[in-house]
């Protein structure tokens, strides 16, 4: 048996984050460690170690996928994972995120109202109030937790569909995190 | 004669992701610099478990007379 580490059981903290987020919103700014740590160390390390040993949602869909066999196995459509649809999924994922900062900027400047919901898929609004008590912080602050909790959600929700459908860590193949340490990897190894 | 088997994973397609890597029994996988992953002919004994992890289906198992 291989030597288990300590980031071995990082799958516990994506497990601790969505919770978090559930009880209170403001815990979703947590998620920016895993926003920024892979490009980081993709930048000064150029390498993955990020994907490779600290993602905590890849070690989920594992730990579902083939520990509690809850997925097919069936292989990958060859289109998931073709260039064209990773890098059009990367640019897809940074413009909606960007989207997020620019509804946060409204928000913070007066000129939008803060949205006590989560967007699941870009596109369905879920009540989300519970979890956030108004005025416990500046606006935009909460407004922030909303949005990055609602991406999170999303590739989590994206990324156990098609480890029911295909093999466990399908989602790795178009992850918007993966396609762009990889491209910064390569860039730099040239 | 002894039947030389080993994996070849596809750098063009290999997304880096580590699946293999970390499944290997051999350790015989590292993925280069960020970029794709590697394998080590030396160590690897072409069990194929690999290939069967692979989400990008990327890994392909060669076989040769030794």
């Amino acid at each position: 048996m291989k030597k288990k580490h300590w980031y071995d059981y990082l799958w516990i903290w994506e497990i601790i984050y969505f919770t978090l987020g559930f009880f209170n919103i403001l815990f979703a700014w947590l998620g920016m460690i895993e926003f920024l740590l892979p490009l980081l160390i993709a930048i000064i390390g150029g390498n993955k170690a990020f994907c490779n040993n600290f993602c905590g949602r890849s070690q989920l869909l594992t730990k579902l996928g083939t520990t509690c066999k809850c997925s097919r196995n069936k292989p990958t459509p060859k289109f998931l994972y073709s260039k064209a649809f990773r890098y059009g999924f990367l640019v897809f994922f940074m413009t909606m995120f960007a989207n997020m900062v620019f509804q946060t900027y409204l928000v913070a400047s007066g000129a939008g109202t803060l949205k006590e919901t989560i967007k699941l898929f870009w596109t369905f609004r879920v009540p989300w109030g519970w979890a956030y008590t108004a005025g416990t912080v500046s606006d935009w602050v909460a407004q922030f937790s909303f949005g990055l909790y609602s991406m999170m959600l999303t590739a989590t929700l994206i990324g156990l569909i098609v480890m029911v459908l295909f093999k466990p860590r399908t989602w790795c193949t178009f992850c918007p995190m993966g396609s762009m340490t990889q491209g910064i990897c390569k860039l730099k190894a040239r | 004669m002894r039947k030389k088997k080993w994996a070849m994973p596809d750098e063009k397609i290999c997304v880096s992701c580590g699946a293999c890597r970390k499944v290997c029994p051999r350790e015989a996988i590292s993925i280069w610099k960020g970029c794709y992953a590697v394998v080590d002919e030396e160590k690897c004994v072409g069990c194929g478990i690999c290939a069967k992890t692979c989400p990008a289906g990327c890994i392909e198992i060669k076989e040769e007379e030794a």
